[in-house]
């Protein structure tokens, strides 16, 4: 193996690897916009220029040493860029050094000669690579006095992404990432000089499934997302880790939140699952839902009229409707948009409380959805949690599919359904209008609430914490990042600023605190009536409780999930090795 | 045993002290000649004071051509160390893209402090002179935009002010 000396400090290093790879291996930092692990080389912002060079020999081959016994190294006068140079063994490379720092300060007077003074209004302002940058290299000053180049502002490039011509700092990431990655190459620069910009190919979009990535991977604001523009500054968002429930692939996410509002959804790096990228359906599509007609509090059907009542009166109401019907009338429907830990609840609540084999969940596939990157066809983020903890029917006459018929002819009088609206597909609507009896665990308001005689406000992913298992059975921990009275306590969540020092009277905290809970919290506090004790008092101990009873998962545990981001179901004893992600730039910490 | 018996007040007076009359006399002659001097106080609120450019009272925005020339950067929000301030941006046809739909301030959290006027990117919020604050509620405490905007006229003191010393 070769090795490399950077800044003095030795480092073992493969061959083939350029400098900037072998540093950041190693947890070594250099600067650069350009480059991206993911993407080829281009090699042309130059702002990763360090001073490379080699030991001096001797003719008879030894290295020339100076008086005090130590190496002369000859380096090579020009900077080198450490993005397109690979290592050579015994090779030298100065980062912090008087001729480097130079250079990087050129390097962002240069970049900084055109760029407009935008970051008032800009939304990258905050986590922005260049901002940064001029902060910590960069000399604070221009020679530069004539008037700035004027460019197009607010170009759309296709329905989910907005260019700004002006902020662009031409590093050709969005470019390589629209050839390499979404595999639609619609993108390239056009004119030259200090007018070039970027363009999309006449009468092309750039409409891809993955088109948003770009606004992530720009270092700068010149790419902007119509849907998030202008909701919030970055710093006055908390970001909080979870797992998109989009499909089963559990592309690994942050929720951006502000006053217990979803403002926007972005990837977070996972290179065993999603690595930098997300598509735009994860983004966009559910988490307004999550914001929005939300089931508030538990109710019951009094007189036919849905009334809210407390927690306690909901949860004996439903105990007394389950007394009235043997287990076989019974049917338990779990859900793959639900955590593992409430499945698992579930089945056991069915299995041992109810003794009731008729349990299932409702599969939604879509082989139009799935592609040959991330997306797949299975639109339930947990389907195979449920199959790993047991929600399936005994036998294949009480599956979900027959539901119509078995209420229809009266065996099945009793629906209990937790966190799933089937879509609201006619089909099942109507047949569990003839059920004599429905208890739903349920997030939004809808039809299904509407003929339920027990609702129970549920959590969402994003407010509870909890697992999902991917469509590759890998079991991913997610933690909340909306606050509800449930977990208005919770310690180590994230908040921003203004929502953790909102008072009454300020109206920025006025979101209401909505009173659900997570579907495995309701169903112990159901079991207790029936005189069976769940023992549980938080998410961890339904997956203590899990990787206790179900063989797959024995030996993992949240603190292992949450180390080595997600372990394979059965691979608790070898899960894949913790790395060390690459972030080109974030929000710092405020 | 009381140690101080030797020293209270009516043991140290001597005999015109404790008759009190010349020092009712010296009072009134003291009243007198203030009579004949100039006022030091006013009576408000008939009489009103106008305070100077460099006075700090309460924050307001400044109105040009009809707008506000605030962007919603968010900045001042971000800087008061009160969390008196609230922005929330939209976008607009405009070349600046962003103003403030919703700008509030709550005045029972705001110190005078001035950092927003000195955050402020756009010299788009200063302190005004205006220090004559009465509420009835929490809640008409926070003043929206339409109370907030002042326009440019009226605030060339504080801005001459501003270009002078910030
Ligand atoms: S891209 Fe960065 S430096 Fe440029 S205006 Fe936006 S925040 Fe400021
Ligand atoms: S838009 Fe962003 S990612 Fe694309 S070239 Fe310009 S700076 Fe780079
Ligand atoms: S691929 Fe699936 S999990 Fe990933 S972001 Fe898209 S919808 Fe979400
Ligand atoms: S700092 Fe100025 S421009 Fe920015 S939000 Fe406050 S008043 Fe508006
Ligand atoms: S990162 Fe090396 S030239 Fe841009």
């Amino acid at each position: 193996m070769p090795h490399i000396y950077i800044d003095g400090k030795r480092i073992e290093t493969q061959s083939g690897k350029t400098i900037i790879e072998a540093a950041y291996d190693n947890g070594l930092y250099v600067p650069h916009f350009c480059w991206h692990p993911e993407l080829s080389v281009a090699g042309n912002c130059r702002m990763c220029l360090v001073e490379v060079g080699l030991p001096k020999r001797l003719p008879n081959g030894e290295f020339e040493t100076d008086s005090n016994g130590n190496i002369v190294v000859s380096y090579m006068p020009k900077l080198q860029i450490a993005c397109a140079t690979q290592v050579a063994d015994g090779m030298h490379v100065r980062i912090n050094h008087d001729k480097v720092i130079k250079a990087q300060e050129a390097v962002m007077e240069f970049l900084l000669i055109n760029h407009p003074l935008d970051c008032p209004i800009c939304d990258e302002a905050g986590q922005c690579k260049l901002q940064e940058y001029a902060f910590n290299h960069s000399r604070g000053e221009s020679r530069f006095e004539e008037t700035k180049n004027h460019k197009d502002k607010r170009v759309p490039w296709g329905p989910n992404v907005l260019f700004d011509a002006e902020r662009c700092i031409s590093c050709s990431r969005c470019i390589r990432f629209a050839k390499e990655i979404a595999k639609q190459d619609v993108l390239s620069f056009v004119q030259r000089g200090d007018h070039v910009t970027i363009k999309v190919q006449d009468g092309a979009k750039f409409d891809n499934n993955y088109s948003m990535n770009v606004i992530d991977i720009c270092p700068v604001g010149a790419l902007t997302s119509p849907d998030f523009r202008f909701k919030s500054r970055v710093w006055d968002m908390s970001f909080n880790d979870s797992i998109c429930m989009g499909c089963s692939r559990g592309c690994n996410i942050q929720i951006g939140v502000r006053n217990n509002e979803i403002l926007r959804i972005e990837p977070k790096t996972n290179m065993y699952v999603n690595k930098y990228w997300m598509c735009d359906y994860g983004r966009l599509s559910y988490y307004k839902k999550i914001n929005e007609n939300r089931v508030v509090s538990p109710a019951v059907k009094k007189n036919g009229v849905q009334t809210e009542v407390s927690w306690d009166e909901a949860i004996s109401t439903a105990a007394s409707i389950l007394r009235k019907y043997k287990p076989s009338e019974m049917m338990f429907v779990g859900s793959g948009r639900s955590s593992t830990e409430n499945n698992y609840a579930l089945a056991r609540f069915a299995k041992n409380v109810a003794k009731s084999v008729n349990l299932d969940f409702y599969e939604r596939t879509d082989q139009s959805f799935a592609d040959d990157f991330l997306r797949t066809n299975d639109l339930n983020p947990n389907s195979a949690g449920c199959r790993n903890v047991g929600v399936s029917p005994a036998s294949d006459k009480f599956s979900l599919k027959k539901l119509s018929e078995n209420i229809t002819n009266g065996s099945i009088k009793l629906v209990y359904i937790m966190d799933e609206d089937f879509d609201l597909e006619d089909k099942y609507i109507q047949a569990l209008q003839k059920a004599e009896a429905i208890i739903i665990h349920s997030t939004n308001h809808s039809k299904l609430t509407e003929i339920a005689d027990v609702v129970f406000a549920s959590s969402y992913f994003a407010e509870s914490e909890g697992t999902f298992v991917n469509t590759d059975n890998r079991v991913q921990y997610f933690e909340p990042a909306l606050v509800t009275t449930e977990n208005l306590h919770r310690m180590g969540m994230k908040m921003s600023r203004l929502d953790k020092f909102g008072a009454a009277n300020d109206r920025w905290t006025q979101k209401e605190l909505r009173n659900c809970r997570p579907a495995w919290k309701v169903l112990s506090l159901l079991a207790s009536h029936f005189s069976v004790n769940f023992n549980y008092n938080k998410s961890e101990d339904v997956f203590n409780d899990i990787a206790h009873n179900v063989g797959s998962f024995n030996g993992m545990s949240y603190r292992l999930l949450k180390k080595h981001q997600g372990i394979i179901v059965g691979k608790s004893s070898n899960p894949d090795p913790v790395r060390h992600n690459y972030e080109s730039h974030y929000m710092k910490p405020n | 045993m009381n140690i101080n018996s030797e020293n209270i007040e009516k043991n140290r007076m001597n005999f015109w002290e404790k008759i009190y009359l010349p020092e009712i006399a010296r009072g009134l002659g003291l009243t007198l000649k203030r009579m004949f001097r100039p006022k030091m106080t006013r009576q408000y609120p008939e009489e009103r004071w106008e305070p100077l450019g460099s006075y700090r009272g309460r924050p307001v925005l400044v109105e040009e051509d009809g707008k506000e020339r605030c962007v919603a950067c968010g900045l001042c929000s971000r800087v008061c160390p009160a969390l008196a301030i609230e922005v929330q941006a939209a976008e607009t046809t405009d070349d600046k893209e962003r103003f403030p739909a919703k700008f509030e301030i709550n005045m029972l959290r705001c110190i005078y402090c001035g950092y927003c006027e000195e955050v402020c990117p756009e010299e788009a919020i200063v302190m005004s002179k205006d220090y004559e604050l009465v509420f009835a509620s929490q809640e008409s405490a926070i003043m929206d935009k339409e109370q907030l905007l002042v326009p440019v006229a009226q605030l060339q003191d504080r801005l001459e002010f501003l270009r002078r010393y910030k």
